[in-house]
């Protein structure tokens, strides 16, 4: 199973974590900059693996940023590979090209599409036109609960005036 | 109507992009670095009003605060415990937007010491059976990662029925989410784990993949109990196409194969024909792996693998070139064909760029070890190990010692070649392998006899060249030469080179430790020197027996070439004079006597001769060369630096008096103090050539325990005893110390009991006072008090003329503590504590020993639990085998369950059957009988089953034992 996704920008900046096994606070920011110190410096043409405290950390880079995803040691790296990909695809296509800012400013919505890929540390959805569908219907959920809210809003804020 | 104030914090309310852009901002302001003081400000306020906005009655505003907050936690690990609270009152929201943040800051932050999330079981109960499937999978979501037993527990009743949701992603999502649920609410297996199993006959790929993942985590802890369902998965293996799923259950069946060998003849073929078909790599290699870890008893399919092991190896891709090393060194141990075929690879990666690659090939390298090539591999490795960075030489030099000390160094035939490769290591440039160098040079020195005198020469290489004192890596290795050479003195070819070399100036970069690991050499050295003088008849018949004549003949040729310049030195024996003219003259001396080395036999017999005559003049050379150099250190601050060079003083002394007796009166052979003088050198000499021979693990255990000795008492009041001993004791000795090093060093009687000399005369009397007041922690032996009572007393100055008398009550007094307690004395410091194992003398003694241990041991259980019926062998295999299991296992109800699948699957899941079934099987073991009624006994006796439900535990246990026996039979009616 996966234990955690990391996501890390070159400088070392932390953009999304997401730990499927107990990890406490303090542990989570050891591993991180164990695992940064560790993948961020590796060079382009070596292999995606990193040997960590008996795990597998297995990692891809997408322009500026890292996503590190951490398994035990039978799992298979090539599949985490594939799993990797297919979230950056999927994130693609809800961004349109994702970029590292979309990201940071929708880092909740980053979660949403993780969650509906795994679960538990397991892959929960293969195909990426499901995980498209599920978010955009959450999406336009919040959309209709937004319209409610904002026509309320407006409806106080005529009753104040 | 509250409205007005929270409107107004909503609208002008920092938004989460706000706060975003503004972190962005500082740290841009302020520098990369996070933490700068501005940008911890910023961060500061922020907290501050997302701690007011977080309070507000407005949904918006709360879900707002909330956000950025998850948003500050996630990413740069602020604390948010203190929303808890608050995360659990928006998911209850009804407006989703709202709950999802709720939920999301809950999975998020949430762990099981958040006390309140007990109070999100009702919220997570009533979403569970929610009309809306987003708001089910939101649910879902948040149990599966943040389950607790309690959350567990109350929610498996909603867990089930979604098993069974019409909505494919629901009942994902609810199959993945009953993975967390057993682990941490075993009994809840019961209830969902027939339902679990209906869903791996699903149409649906997706929901087939997630049933299989979660079957592929429970096998991978315990498969056993996943036996029974090996039809379902072969035949998902056989009819899925789907790389996910497949991949899965390949993992499954390398877990249940090796637990059942039939398994393995029906699924070698399908795992061939997938590996064969595949264009996906990550399915090939999942092959692979299957294969090479489960299935080698099938050659073709591991001719096979082999072959797609050389694709990968093949390939540009250095993940896949990675992947294909490991799989090689999975194979190694059962087709070291495969290795040897890729040889050419292998030995290639070991230069890669990527460190992952050259370690794996190190690996695979070391795999491919045998006696054949085992010169040749090293060879080269140590050539790779010159080259490469000083973490991948030290690998390098770690795997070449590691693979082979293996198993008493099993794989050398050569031991002079091996010897010669260790010298060779520590010249490495980057070598930090001190320490296991150390133990094999000293190690192989007391295993392997006949390599001594390579061990020797390889140590005095080590030990004249100054330039490797100065690499304080390997000061360990150093040690250990200087340990063998003065051990197995009598391979020299010329103690005076070693003495010279053991004590060069340059020792003084040395630790401590070790140094006094070289003066105790010198000692030796000296001792040995000494008594080849005074006895070279028995010397060279003892030696002669051991060692080869050129031994002799370059001792002799040392004194006969020695001479002009010892004559010299000796001339003028002043105290003070400078050691420098003694070393050139015998630098000089041992120049030629390394040309002259080899010799001719005839001169063997002259020799002996020659050397009472001329080996006096050595002896004085090295002797005056021994204390010029010790003198100054007398005054060392360690301990154990003082400790040997007085000793060493000691028995120069005692030399000394012996030389000029015999200077005066050469014939007076009744002479007292000469006869004793040599008596002693005698008594020292045996107890140094004493074999010191490698101790075993369990030695200590096999020393009985002494009466009286109270181990088992509580010690906590010993601190403050411990405390008011150590501060006097401390402040005599650094008080006394200039003092009582003048009078030990008269103090011949010393000399060998390094043990005894420690406490000086005031210590002593501290230490008796302190006894009488602390009796019961001091063991009752006689020898201790024996000992300080024959000592002569420190301040006797009238001991240096009477010395003769002196000599002959040490003799005594050698005899006494040497006979008894050779081995402290004859053992030097650092190397024997390393020592491991039996040895290979000993390993026919000590091993069936062992065995006998465990056997009796065995035999002794079975005979306490009743009239045993099962050979005691299979007792202790089978105690064993439910020991390991019941520790690893986490999922005991499973078992049971498994208990009864095997009977029938479509029992599963049906509780009160299976209670009616547990019960009957506690009854019906109630009467069983001997061996299992042993195994129980024996098992309840363990503290680990003091545990609370340990008699439950005990009896579940007993009853998988049973399946174990019962399943084998019942599976073939599935597979066949």
């Amino acid at each position: 199973m996966i234990h955690f996704v990391l996501l890390i920008s070159r400088q070392g900046k932390v953009r999304l974590t997401k730990w499927y096994s107990p990890y406490p606070q303090k542990e989570r920011t050891k591993v991180i900059r164990e695992l940064s110190g560790l993948i961020l410096p590796r060079g382009p043409k070596l292999c995606n693996f990193v040997e960590w405290r008996g795990f597998k950390v297995v990692y891809r880079r997408y322009a500026s940023l890292y996503f590190c995803m951490c398994i035990n040691q039978d799992d298979n790296e090539l599949e985490i590979l594939e799993i990797i990909h297919h979230y950056v695809e999927i994130l693609d296509r809800y961004f349109g090209s994702v970029c590292e800012l979309d990201l940071i400013f929708n880092f909740h919505k980053a979660y949403y599409i993780l969650d509906e890929l795994l679960i538990a540390g397991e892959l929960q959805e293969s195909s990426k036109k499901t995980v498209a569908r599920h978010i955009a219907a959450q999406d336009s959920l919040v959309e209709t609960a937004k319209e409610q809210a904002s026509s309320l809003s407006n409806i106080i804020a005529e009753a104040t005036k | 109507m509250a409205g007005g104030p929270s409107l107004m914090d909503s609208l002008f309310q920092r938004s989460l992009e706000d706060l975003i852009k503004g972190l962005r901002l500082h740290n841009l302001a302020a520098g990369t670095a996070a933490g700068t003081p501005e940008s911890s400000t910023f961060l500061s306020k922020s907290i501050d009003e997302v701690r007011r906005e977080i309070k507000s009655t407005d949904q918006q505003t709360k879900t707002t605060a909330l956000q950025k907050l998850t948003y500050l936690h996630s990413l740069y690990a602020i604390d948010m415990s203190w929303a808890a609270f608050h995360a659990i009152e928006l998911s209850s929201s009804t407006i989703f937007n709202s709950k999802r943040t709720g939920y999301l800051a809950a999975s998020i932050s949430f762990n099981s010491s958040t006390d309140v999330i007990l109070l999100l079981t009702h919220q997570l109960r009533k979403d569970l059976n929610s009309g809306n499937p987003h708001e089910v999978s939101l649910a879902l979501q948040t149990l599966s990662s943040i389950c607790t037993p309690d959350l567990a527990r109350d929610l498996t009743p909603e867990l089930f029925t979604l098993l069974n949701s019409n909505k494919g992603f629901i009942k994902k999502k609810a199959i993945a989410t009953v993975l967390r649920v057993f682990e941490l609410y075993p009994d809840s297996v019961r209830v969902c784990f027939k339902r679990l199993v209906e869903n791996l006959e699903n149409a649906d790929v997706g929901i087939v993949s997630a049933i299989v993942g979660v079957f592929c985590e429970l096998a991978n802890k315990e498969p056993r109990s996943y036996l029974p369902l090996a039809p379902e998965f072969y035949r998902i293996l056989v009819d899925s196409r789907n790389n996910w799923v497949l991949i899965k259950v390949l993992k499954i069946f390398a877990k249940l194969v090796p637990l059942e060998p039939r398994l393995g003849k029906r699924v070698v073929e399908p795992i061939c024909e997938h590996l064969r078909r595949t264009g996906a790599k990550s399915l090939a290699f999942e092959c692979i792996r299957t294969i090479v870890c489960s299935l080698t008893q099938h050659e073709l399919a591991v001719k096979l693998a082999a072959e797609k092991i050389r694709e990968f190896l093949t390939e540009d891709d250095p993940n896949l070139k990675y992947l294909g090393l490991q799989a090689l060194a999975a194979i190694a141990p059962k087709s070291l064909n495969a290795v040897v075929e890729n040889k050419e690879v292998v030995i290639k990666s070991l230069s890669d760029e990527d460190v992952n690659i050259k370690f794996e090939a190190l690996r695979l390298v070391m795999a491919m070890v045998s006696e054949d090539n085992v010169a040749e591999i090293c060879r080269v490795l140590i050539n790779y190990a010159l080259k490469s960075d000083p973490e991948f030489c030290n690998e390098i030099l770690g795997s070449i010692l590691s693979t082979c000390s293996r198993n008493y160094y099993e794989t050398i035939v050569d031991f002079d070649w091996y010897v010669s490769l260790l010298g060779e290591m520590a010249r490495v440039p980057h070598c930090q392998k001190g320490e296991e160098i150390e133990n094999q040079l000293v190690d192989i020195g007391m295993r392997v006899r006949d390599v001594r005198p390579e061990v020797v020469h390889v140590g005095r290489d080590l030990l004249i060249d100054p330039a490797l004192l100065g690499n304080p890596f390997i000061h360990r290795i150093l040690s250990a030469a200087a340990w063998v050479s003065g051990e197995y003195v009598e391979f020299c070819k010329n103690p005076f080179e070693l003495m010279e070399a053991l004590l060069q100036p340059r020792t003084n970069l040395l630790p401590p430790s070790v140094r006094a690991v070289y003066i105790q050499s010198a000692f030796k050295v000296l001792t040995f020197a000494a008594y080849f003088y005074f006895y070279p008849e028995e010397a060279l018949a003892a030696s002669i027996s051991g060692v080869g004549e050129s031994v002799h003949n370059g001792w002799c040729e040392q004194s006969s070439d020695s001479v002009s310049g010892q004559t010299v030195t000796f001339s003028e024996p002043d105290e003070g004079f400078n050691p420098r003219m003694l070393h050139q003259p015998q630098k000089d001396a041992s120049g030629n006597d390394g040309k002259k080395m080899i010799s001719d036999l005839e001169q063997v017999s002259s020799c002996s001769v020659k050397m009472g005559h001329f080996t006096k003049d050595c002896l004085v050379g090295m002797v005056n060369l021994v204390e010029s150099t010790l003198r100054p250190m007398a005054g060392s601050h360690e301990v154990e630096i003082q400790d040997r060079v007085k000793n060493v003083l000691g028995l120069i002394e005692l030399i000394r008096q012996e030389i000029h007796g015999c200077l005066v009166p050469k014939e007076e052979e009744n002479d007292r103090g000469e006869l004793k003088a040599c008596e002693i050198v005698r008594v020292m000499h045996d107890a140094f050539s004493e074999e010191l021979g490698p101790v075993s693990l369990s030695a200590q255990g096999r020393v009985p325990l002494p009466d009286g000795l109270e181990l088992k008492e509580n010690l906590s009041d010993l601190e403050a005893i411990c405390g008011d001993f150590r501060i006097p004791v401390l402040s005599s000795f650094s008080l006394e110390k200039p003092r009582s090093l003048e009078k030990d060093v008269v103090t011949v009687s010393d000399q060998q009991n390094e043990e005894e000399c420690e406490p000086s005369s005031e210590s002593t009397s501290l230490l008796t006072e302190h006894r009488k007041r602390h009796g019961i922690y001091y063991l009752p032996s006689e020898k201790k008090e024996k000992v300080p009572n024959d000592y002569p007393p420190a301040n006797d100055l009238s001991m240096q003329d009477k010395v003769n008398d002196e000599v002959d009550y040490l003799v005594k007094l050698t005899e006494k503590s040497l006979v008894p307690k050779k081995k402290p004395i004859a053992k030097p410091r650092p190397v024997v504590v390393k020592l491991d194992d039996g040895d290979r003398i000993h390993i026919n003694e000590t091993l069936p020993e062992l065995k006998e241990d465990l056997i009796s041991d065995a035999v002794q259980e079975v005979l306490l639990g009743s009239q045993a019926v099962a050979s005691s062998s299979r007792t202790d295999k089978s105690d064993k085998s439910s020991n390991r299991r019941s520790r690893k296992e986490t999922f005991r109800p499973l078992e049971s369950n498994a208990d009864s699948t095997t009977v029938e699957i479509a029992e599963l899941g049906n509780k009160n059957s299976r209670r009616i079934k547990h019960r009957t099987h506690g009854k019906e073991r109630s009467h069983r009988s001997s061996k299992k009624a042993t195994g129980e006994s024996d098992r309840s006796d363990r503290p680990n089953s003091s545990h609370p439900h340990g008699k439950h535990k005990s009896r579940q246990r007993a009853d998988g034992m049973e399946n174990v026996a019962a399943e084998s039979p019942v599976i073939p009616d599935f597979l066949l």
